[in-house]
């Protein structure tokens, strides 16, 4: 299988990304996906994981399920959705329309080393998607593919996987908030407005 | 300040694990154990496998003994909630099992979502039945692991040494 | 490879009976079982002290094939489950195709159901393709099988071809007769060990 380069950076993919999101949901899911995300700036809107590893899927469609007009995005890294490779098979049976699932794929474990992944070695996320039921399932390489794959994150075409393949890079970390009660009650107001003492 | 001076623990168990003949090292990518699982992955005699989470460690390693070869775990303790169904097969069938796990949420834990199973490690490994040895000094960290071996691979028991925080070092943040 | 969507009226597999023609070339195979209909069907083919039944650690079958194929080089190892053993423990098929242990194939056995637990449906039913998630792994080959001539195309994959190898084979839902499988556990144990290792199992 030949592979193709990679040149992607992780922080102008997910900066690309959110630019669009409108008022989508975002949930992302531990280490340096959650970086990017506040390094492309803070959101109510955005509900950052600092542990529950193998979650951020799940989290995304329990969401979306409970917010079926609203788009919800869910930022991952390969390593974490690696670990809860089961939520391809439970989301996929429930078919929400408004969930979308980007995986910022360095083929590393990001916090621990630089550990090779399993998409280092031939493990291939969209096929695996594409074979739990996923109609949209694709891996980007390059900046014309990522514009290309962007509006279908917000079009409600969903379940959607796309797994964008980015360069290994020390980047400084930039910290959101980890309070996990102070993220859901923000998170919470901005979803349900008055009605979250409901 | 978190002192990450140069540790020689990790050969310390390099060399007990090599000693009790360990050929399947499985482990989820930790930083605690980065330089043991860098040292099995270069080791000819060791196979080390990658797992996606750490629920598929005690099954591998219950194969692995079926098949005539002994193994260790290597996680961290957020690893250790992910396990405890698979730990059934162990306890009815009498296979033994070793994993080493390196603590996070127990000292100078900065980042809260750590703390539950950090606190909870030691109380489920044992309400699990797996006999928990911990340890907070590094330099009896090599003895406890291959006494560990022992009672794991020579009594057919389940053993997991615990690594304090304190030994393995935690991140400081905000800098 | 798309799978097609089994609709009741097109499966005419039977599970005892896929199972026993699996089994009835086996040779040396090492054979795991996942919990649930799949050890029961291995057992109803005739025990052999190279089996190992599971009786628990629900997705966890694969993962002990694994260990014992990596422990095991020239001896090839067969699992043989249910659909939803494996999905229960579905990152395994990564895990496996990153190690890509030519003697190990994993057989499906897919009545789209949870068997033990009331014939819910299961993922499969809808949808979920095991085989396109195993080539997705990194997986050698892979196969979904439907008739019997399919299955007889099977059987070298699953017996003797390079692997990894998985095959979804879909089965009717029929109850069938429950048969006694030893479940003792330290007791299965020796036995396999003994049978395989011989003296060596006392190391």
């Amino acid at each position: 299988m030949a592979r193709r380069r990679i040149v992607l950076k992780r922080r102008n993919v997910v900066a690309r990304i959110l630019k669009d999101r409108g008022d989508a949901l975002l949930i992302t899911g531990l280490g340096s996906p959650t970086w990017d995300a506040a390094a492309a700036g803070d959101d109510a809107a955005n509900f950052y994981l600092w542990g529950g590893m193998g979650g951020a899927a799940l989290i995304g469609l329990g969401l979306a399920m409970a917010q079926p007009r609203r788009n919800v995005v869910v930022i991952t890294g390969d390593g974490e959705f690696l670990m809860g490779l089961g939520a391809l098979a439970t989301i996929a049976v429930q078919k929400p329309r408004n969930l979308s699932i980007v995986v910022i794929d360095n083929q590393h474990y990001g916090e621990t080393g630089m550990q090779e992944s399993a998409t280092e070695h031939g493990v291939d996320l969209a096929a695996m998607a594409r074979g739990a039921g996923f109609e949209n399932a694709d891996t980007v390489y390059t900046a014309k593919e990522l514009e290309a794959a962007v509006p279908g994150l917000y079009a409600a075409r969903g379940p959607s996987l796309v797994a964008v393949k980015v360069i290994l890079e020390s980047l400084p970390i930039v910290l959101p908030p980890r309070d996990g009660p102070d993220l859901k009650m923000r998170f919470r107001e901005v979803v349900l407005g008055d009605g979250t003492t409901g | 300040m978190a002192a990450r001076k140069k540790e020689s623990w990790p050969a310390d168990i390099f060399r007990a694990l090599q000693q009790a003949d360990v050929r399947q090292v499985v482990y989820v990518p930790d930083a605690g154990h980065k330089w043991l699982i860098d040292r099995c992955e270069r080791d000819n005699k060791i196979r080390a496998v990658p797992l996606t989470s750490e629920v598929e460690g005690a099954a591998v390693l219950a194969g692995a003994w079926l098949g005539g070869e002994r193994g260790v775990l290597l996680m961290q303790s957020s690893g250790v909630g992910n396990c405890i169904n698979m730990m059934s097969i162990i306890q009815e069938c009498r296979f033994p099992l070793l994993t080493l796990v390196t603590m996070r949420g127990d000292w100078g834990e900065f980042n809260p979502w750590q703390i539950p199973m950090g606190q909870a490690v030691e109380p489920v490994l044992e309400a699990a039945g797996v006999i928990v040895h911990r340890v907070d000094e590094a330099a009896r960290i090599g003895e406890t692991v291959a006494a560990a071996t022992y009672m794991a691979f020579d009594a057919m028991q389940s053993v997991a040494v615990v690594i304090g925080q304190r030994v393995v070092g935690f991140k400081q943040w905000g800098k | 490879m798309a799978a097609r969507k089994a609709k009741p009226a097109h499966i005419t597999l039977q599970r005892r009976a896929v199972v026993k023609r699996i089994l009835k070339h086996r040779g040396d195979a090492l054979v795991v079982s996942g919990i649930g209909n799949a050890s029961q069907d291995c057992a109803a083919a005739g025990d052999d002290p190279n089996n190992f039944y599971l009786f628990g650690i629900m997705g966890g079958a694969a993962m002990v094939g694994l260990g014992m194929a990596l422990a095991q080089p020239k001896r090839r190892v067969v699992v043989i489950t249910g659909d939803g053993e494996l999905l229960a423990g579905i990152g395994s098929l990564a895990t496996i195709g990153v190690q890509a242990p030519k003697n190990l194939a994993i057989v499906v056995i897919d009545n789209q159901a949870y068997g033990a637990t009331g014939m819910q449906d299961t993922h499969t039913g809808h949808g979920v393709d095991l085989a396109a998630i195993a080539l997705g792994s990194g997986f050698a080959n892979a196969a979904t099988v439907y008739t019997a001539p399919e299955l007889e195309a099977a059987m070298d994959p699953i017996l003797e071809d390079r692997g990894p190898f998985l095959a979804v084979v879909k089965v009717h839902a029929k109850a069938v007769r429950r048969v006694k499988v030893p479940n003792d556990g330290p007791y299965m144990r020796s036995r396999f060990r003994r049978a395989l290792l011989g003296d060596a199992a006392d190391d």
